[in-house]
Parts: C-alpha cells; sequence; structure tokens
C-alpha cells in the first residue's frame, strides 16, 4: 500500500519565527494521481510544497517521498521535480541552454535528454532558441515546467502552474499533466484558480492557516450536504421570486452583491429543496432558461471551510 | 535512497552528478555574463597598454614602486601593476566575482531550481567557489602575462634594479615578476573567501558585494597607521606588500611567507565559515536579503577572533617588536642601496669600476633630534652616507632626506653633493642620463633583529 503513495505526510510542522506557516498537516497523494491545493494566500501552500522538494526540512512531523524517508538533512529527494514560486531560469541563457543545463546537472547527456520533446509538450517549440530574459510569466512557468519534465520525476511539484497562462497555454499544460498522471507519476499542485482544479484534480486538499481544512476525492466535497447559492434566470422573475419566498427550504439572497442585474435571482438552497422550486417554477408558468450555482462546488467549500477555520481561531 | 531509483524504467537514474558538472555550468553562468566577459578582456588587454604607455611617457610614476625604473626594463612595468592590483584591482575584482556569484541566485531567484537540480548545497557550494576561483585565477594571470608583455614590447628584457639597488639579470627578473604576482594571489584568496562569506551572509544586499573592497580599504588603512610589527603581519592583507622582499639581496623571505601563510589562513577560515553559513540557509526563502545579525555573528566574529589568534601567534613565534622601523636597519638598508647604485653610477660615468666591499658604505642615520636610537616612521630621517675609494684618502660624504612609510619602505631623497646625488641627472660621455642616486626606493626589513653593539 505504502509503496503506491508519492507522499506520505503525518503531523508535519513548520514555523518561521512565531508564525506557524504549517501546523501537523498530513497529506496522502498516490502515485497517478493529480492532487490539487488550495487555500487563502498565506495558508501554506507554498512551504508545503517547498518541504516535498527538499528546499526546507520540516520542523516536526514524519514526511516520506517516494516510499523514502525524508531526513533531517537538506537536500532534495531523488525522482521529484518542481517549482515553488514561479520557475527559477537564467535570464542570460536561451529556454534550450536552460533545460541543457538541467541536464547537465542532472548528470544526463543534453543531447539524448529530449530537450525538444519536453518544448515541444509545452509549446515552446518556437521560442527554443530566444533568451529566457525576455519571457512573458506564461512562457515562464511553461519552460519551468519543461525543465521539469526533462527530469522524468516520479513525483511533480508545481505551485500555481496555471499563473499567468493563456487558454492555450492551459491546455498544453494541461494536457501534459493528465498525460503524466496516466503514465503513473504523482502530481502535487497548488492553484487559486478552482475551475482547473475541477477539471484536474482527482482529490483536493484545502489547507487554511497551516491547518488541513478538508482533504479528499473533489466527489466527496460536493457531496458534503451543503446548502449553495443558485443562479436562476426565469421568464418572469418577479413571480418566480414569490414561488421562491414560499418554498419551503428556499431563502431568496438579496445582498448577493453580484450583480444589479434584475432579471437576475439568486436563491440559497439544499439540492431536494431547490428541485421543489423547480418543479414549483415550471407548473407555474414560468420558463426556466438558466439555473446554475453562483459558485462552483469546491469554491463553495473552500469559502466555508475557511471561513469556518477564520472563525474557530 | 539507491534502492528506490531501480523502481520504474522510464526514470532517469540519478546518481551522485560530479562536482564537475555544477561547476561547468557555474562558469557558463559566469563567462554569459557581460561583466564578466569585460574584466576578462579587459585585464588581459589593459595592462599591456597601460605599461606600454607608461615606459613610453617622460614622467614615471615615481611614487609608485619600481615605476622609476619603467623606462629602463620590461619588468618594471609589471611590479607597478602588482602594486596597484594590490590597492585597487584586485579586491575590486575579487567583490564582483566571488562577492556575486552567490548574491545572483539571489537576484535572479533560482536558489530552489539550482537546490532542485543539484540536490546537494555542499556540491553547489563547491562549484561556486571552484568558478570563481578559476574566474580570478584567469583575470590575476591576465593582468601579470599582459603588462610583461607590454613591458617587454616597448622597452625590452633589461636587467631590473632591485628594491636595495642590485641589479637582477632580466630572466632573474622575470622570474621574481612573477613569483611576485603569484604570491600576491594569497591575499587574493584571502578576499575571494571574504566575498563569498559576505555574499552569502549579506544575500542580495549591496554590503555584500561591496565586502572584500571594503575589507581591503580597511587593511590598506591599517597598513598606513603605525602599528606594531606583529599586528602588520596578521593582516591578510599584509603580503600584498611583503613580496617587496623578494627583490633585495638576500630576498626578505620571512614577512613574505608570513603574510602568505596568515592570507591562506584567513582564505580557507573565511571559506569554511561561507559553507557552513551556506549549509544552514533557508532555502524556501525566495529573496535573501541577509541579516546584519547573522552577517555579525557568523562572519565578523569568528574572523576577529582569528585576526586576534594570528596577531598573538605572530608576536610569540617571530622577533616582531614595536614598529620594526630602527635607526641601524634603516642605517645598513640605506648604506647597501647607495653601494650597489654608486657602482650603477660609476659604470655610467666610465670610471674604474669599484665593489661594493671597496667601497665599505656606511649611514649615519637621525631622525628629527634623536640622534641615537631613533625609530619608527616619518619623513625626518636624514642620512649621511660614508664611502671609501680605492687610492683616495678622502671619504667620500653624501646627505638624504628619507620619507619612511609605517610599512618599511621609504624613499631616499639625493641632498647633495650635487655631483654625487643631488641632482636628477648625471653627465655621462654619451649624454644626460638618469641618475641613479639621486632618489631610490628602498625597504626596511621590519623583522630582521637588528645585532645590537
Ligand atoms: N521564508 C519565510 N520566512 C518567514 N515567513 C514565511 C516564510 N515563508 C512563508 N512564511 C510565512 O508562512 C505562511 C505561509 O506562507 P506560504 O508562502 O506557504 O503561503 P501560500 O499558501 O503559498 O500563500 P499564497 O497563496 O499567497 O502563495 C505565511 O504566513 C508566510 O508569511
Ligand atoms: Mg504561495
Amino acid at each position: 500500500m505504502d509503496t503506491l503513495l508519492a507522499v506520505r505526510a503525518r503531523g508535519i510542522t513548520k514555523c518561521f519565527g512565531d508564525v506557524v506557516a504549517l501546523d501537523g498537516v498530513d497529506l496522502d497523494v498516490t502515485q497517478g494521481q493529480i492532487h490539487g491545493l488550495v487555500g487563502p494566500n498565506g495558508a501554506g501552500k507554498t512551504t508545503l510544497l517547498g518541504l516535498l522538494l527538499g528546499l526546507a526540512v520540516a520542523d516536526g512531523g514524519g514526511l516520506e517521498i517516494l516510499g523514502t524517508p525524508v531526513g533531517r538533512a537538506l537536500a532534495a529527494p531523488d525522482g521529484v521535480a518542481g517549482f515553488v514560486d514561479g520557475p527559477g531560469l537564467y535570464p542570460s541563457l536561451t529556454a534550450r541552454q536552460n533545460l541543457a543545463a538541467l541536464a547537465a546537472l542532472r548528470g544526463q547527456d543534453a543531447r539524448t535528454a529530449g530537450i525538444d520533446d519536453v518544448l515541444a509538450q509545452v509549446g515552446l517549440t518556437d521560442v527554443a532558441d530566444d533568451r529566457a530574459r525576455g519571457f512573458s510569466l506564461g512562457m515562464r512557468q511553461r519552460l519551468g515546467l519543461a525543465a521539469a519534465l526533462l527530469t522524468r520525476p516520479r513525483l511533480l511539484v508545481l505551485d500555481e502552474p496555471s499563473n499567468g497562462l493563456d487558454p492555450a497555454g492551459k491546455k498544453h499544460v494541461h494536457g501534459v499533466l493528465t498525460r503524466l498522471a496516466d503514465e503513473g507519476t504523482a502530481v502535487v499542485l497548488s492553484s487559486h484558480r478552482m475551475d482547473d482544479l475541477e477539471a484536474l484534480c482527482s482529490e483536493v486538499t484545502i489547507l487554511a492557516t497551516g491547518r488541513i481544512a478538508f482533504s479528499g476525492p473533489l466527489g466527496k466535497l460536493a457531496a458534503e450536504n451543503r446548502e449553495l447559492d443558485y443562479r436562476l434566470l426565469t421568464s418572469d422573475t418577479h413571480a418566480a421570486r414569490e414561488l421562491a419566498l414560499g418554498t419551503d427550504g428556499v431563502r431568496v439572497v438579496d445582498d448577493a452583491g453580484l450583480r444589479n442585474d434584475a432579471d437576475v435571482l439568486v436563491v440559497r438552497a439544499l439540492v431536494p429543496a431547490l428541485d421543489e422550486l423547480v418543479v414549483g417554477l415550471v407548473r407555474a408558468g414560468i420558463a426556466l432558461r438558466e439555473l446554475a450555482p453562483v459558485v462552483s462546488p469546491l469554491e463553495a467549500a473552500f469559502l466555508a471551510l475557511t471561513q469556518q477555520q477564520e472563525a474557530g481561531r | 535512497m539507491t534502492a528506490a531509483n531501480v523502481v520504474a524504467d522510464n526514470v532517469v537514474p540519478t546518481r551522485r552528478v560530479p562536482v564537475s558538472r555544477g561547476y561547468r555550468f557555474e562558469l557558463v553562468k559566469l563567462v554569459s555574463q557581460w561583466r564578466i566577459r569585460l574584466l576578462v578582456l579587459a585585464c588581459w588587454i589593459a595592462p599591456a597598454l597601460f605599461v606600454a604607455a607608461v615606459s613610453r611617457q617622460s614622467t614615471l610614476p615615481v611614487d609608485t614602486l619600481f615605476g622609476r625604473w619603467m623606462h629602463a626594463t620590461a619588468w618594471a612595468g609589471p611590479l607597478v601593476m602588482l602594486g596597484f592590483a594590490g590597492t585597487w584591482a584586485l579586491p575590486l575584482l575579487t567583490s564582483v566575482v566571488a562577492g556575486d556569484v552567490f548574491a545572483s541566485e539571489d537576484r535572479l531567484g533560482t536558489w530552489r531550481h539550482l537546490l532542485v537540480a543539484v540536490r546537494s548545497p555542499g556540491r553547489i557550494f563547491a562549484a561556486k567557489a571552484l568558478a570563481s576561483l578559476t574566474v580570478l585565477l584567469l583575470l590575476v594571470t591576465g593582468m601579470a602575462c599582459s603588462s610583461a608583455v607590454g613591458g617587454v614590447l616597448a622597452v625590452g628584457n633589461q636587467p631590473l634594479v632591485g628594491l636595495d639597488g642590485h641589479l637582477l639579470t632580466p630572466s632573474d627578473a622575470a622570474g621574481q615578476v612573477f613569483l611576485a604576482w603569484a604570491c600576491a594571489l594569497a591575499p587574493t584568496l584571502a578576499l575571494a573567501g571574504i566575498g563569498l562569506l559576505g555574499s552569502i551572509a549579506l544575500g542580495r544586499s549591496p554590503m555584500g558585494l561591496l565586502l572584500p573592497a571594503l575589507v581591503a580599504l580597511a587593511m590598506q588603512l591599517a597598513q598606513m597607521m603605525p602599528l606594531p610589527v606583529a599586528v602588520r603581519l596578521a593582516l591578510p592583507g599584509y603580503a600584498f606588500i611583503s613580496w617587496n622582499g623578494l627583490f633585495t639581496g638576500p630576498r626578505q623571505l620571512a614577512p613574505l611567507l608570513i603574510g602568505i601563510a596568515v592570507s591562506l589562513v584567513w582564505a580557507v577560515t573565511a571559506t569554511v565559515l561561507a559553507y557552513l553559513l551556506f549549509l544552514r540557509r533557508d532555502f524556501t526563502n525566495l529573496t535573501d536579503d541577509g541579516s546584519a545579525r547573522r552577517a555579525l555573528l557568523a562572519g565578523a566574529l569568528p574572523l576577529a577572533g582569528l585576526l586576534a589568534a594570528t596577531v598573538a601567534v605572530v608576536a610569540v613565534t617571530t622577533p616582531a617588536t614595536g614598529s620594526g622601523i630602527e635607526q641601524d636597519k634603516v642605517q645598513r638598508s640605506v648604506a647597501t642601496a647607495f653601494a650597489h647604485l654608486y657602482r650603477m653610477q660609476t659604470d655610467q660615468l666610465n670610471r674604474p669600476a669599484v665593489t661594493e666591499n671597496q667601497l665599505k658604505a656606511t649611514a649615519a642615520c637621525t631622525k628629527g633630534s634623536v640622534a641615537d636610537g631613533a625609530e619608527g616612521a616619518g619623513n625626518d630621517w636624514r642620512c649621511v652616507v660614508s664611502w671609501h675609494l680605492p687610492g683616495v684618502a678622502t671619504t667620500g660624504q653624501a646627505i638624504y632626506q628619507l620619507d619612511v612609510t609605517p610599512d618599511g619602505r621609504y624613499v631616499a631623497d639625493g641632498d647633495g653633493p650635487k655631483e654625487v646625488n643631488g641632482y636628477f641627472l648625471v653627465r655621462t660621455p654619451v649624454g644626460d642620463a638618469p641618475n641613479p642616486l639621486w632618489q631610490f626606493d628602498g625597504n626596511v626589513e621590519l623583522l630582521a633583529t637588528s645585532p645590537k653593539g
């Protein structure tokens, strides 16, 4: 069982002076899985990913990476690649030279390391011989990913990899990550983009002020019966509103503050109550044109859990 | 760790990558910087141009040691260059090279990348230290070779007048010149070690970059002060001065070797401190701006301890006392130099040759109003030199005003009579020539014990 775990963290604690960045964090990442890490700014995501990369040593707790316990000594574990807080690139070298240097440092032969292949995978073939100095944020992110791919890691650690990516770039990156996971590589990535995580991840961990607020499959998050805000567009907003007010378990959210669009009705309800409202609307001859959650289930869970944590402090 | 490597076959087998890979990468990074390229170019070209240009000028840099001989031989130029390098060029070069190898990663934010790639801070350190050392060696070699080539092309491979007036054959002079440059490597290494330490302790802050230059400046100021000899020799910059001892006969090796040893101890200590500090670094912090407290505790304090220890060791193991500049040492030095240079003048004037033994030159020096037991640096030394010529009954006498600096060097300025040392030219059968006795540089060996009585 343990051999399938790319990451096994138990009670990880990390402090910076008075700041407790991580406070008893447990994390399991299975091989071949894309694991998402979310949390508000300062939650400790980067710190946790840095520990996985061997950039820092935890103050307490146990960490096993790819089956090997991480010692006290500062050293990046074998088979791990990735970056935190943006990729490190040498601006005076070209994209290709950056990768060749990395391959050499890793003991690979630059000619056989597959530099062209990884450049193609992230869609940087056209600028392969340009200096990294002029690269945009998205290009840097892609080159960072290419650098990580070059070492053919079994655990890939990425801190906000889709930051600054255009839709095409995002598609590239998502494709690469999914393929890697299919090949058995474990991927841990943090992001502030819930839609990305929902599209990519099988499991997520929500961190809030250094503690785990939730960890598990995405489906489990949605199943945690929680009232959500839904946005309704109907043929008769006024009548719909009256109907919603009269339905049990449905509350009309006036101060949603989302849009001053008078045609839109925002209600908060559990799924069964919402079903009842929809049936009622149709029966009353009001056409339902649009029905969607205002925020995604992950985002809602994220907001709810992190607020809970804030309140609990 | 090795067991985990043999798992999947799509995984690159991660063996320990030799330091040479990292070393090569560090070199590539250094050399890809324009600043470094320009420096290398400058160090290989500028000294030759400088020496060639100055050697052809009518006015020579006489206030720099050996500057007054630049017309006469190719080998004075590299020594003038070395004097200049020890004061300015080498500290600044070490600042730019050694002070920057670590700080540049801070600037670029590439520490984490490098650490993930190399996976061993120890090897990163070794690669960086070796790479900066290589570049420094390249620069120093460039200055030495370039200035020598410039001299040979502009003036020619002639004998060199040593610091005590004796003549070194061209090949001897060449050997000593390159040896002197090699000796200057030791204090350069000490500065480089300090540069590494500053670069790690202070991170991106400009203080880190400037540290070697500041330390070198402080050392120079210290050398200008009337310090006890033991302290002077224990300062890591002393070897920038003590190479002078290679150009006397016999060579003054004791201060030179002590200076080199002290420099090397400093180099090793500073590098080890830098290494320890580096291993304790926190790489999660992307921008390391250094901390004054850490720099003080881990850098300045141990080095201050080292200074105290070397002062103590030098004081106990050598006969160094006081300023080291004592009346009879000054007298011997002036008399020796005078005798050597007098032979040169005799030769210029086509007079019958004399030997130092026949001349039996002596000097009687006073400092200000102190006639007996005078000591210390100052420009109020005055010496009366006496000598004998075979078959001449009267004793020749000439007067010199001496400006002795605290590091034991002096400039002797001839004060008459005119036909011996009072005028800067001598009338030779083939026209006027510079008078070697008019003004000369010399030095007092600070460590030598004076045979009393
Ligand atoms: N090197 C450091 N020195 C001091 N404090 C630090 C350091 N690194 C992180 N912290 C603190 O640890 C906490 C967690 O920081 P971390 O960077 O892990 O957050 P994050 O979840 O990545 O935030 P963001 O979403 O903004 O990237 C913060 O309170 C931060 O101030
Ligand atoms: Mg972060």
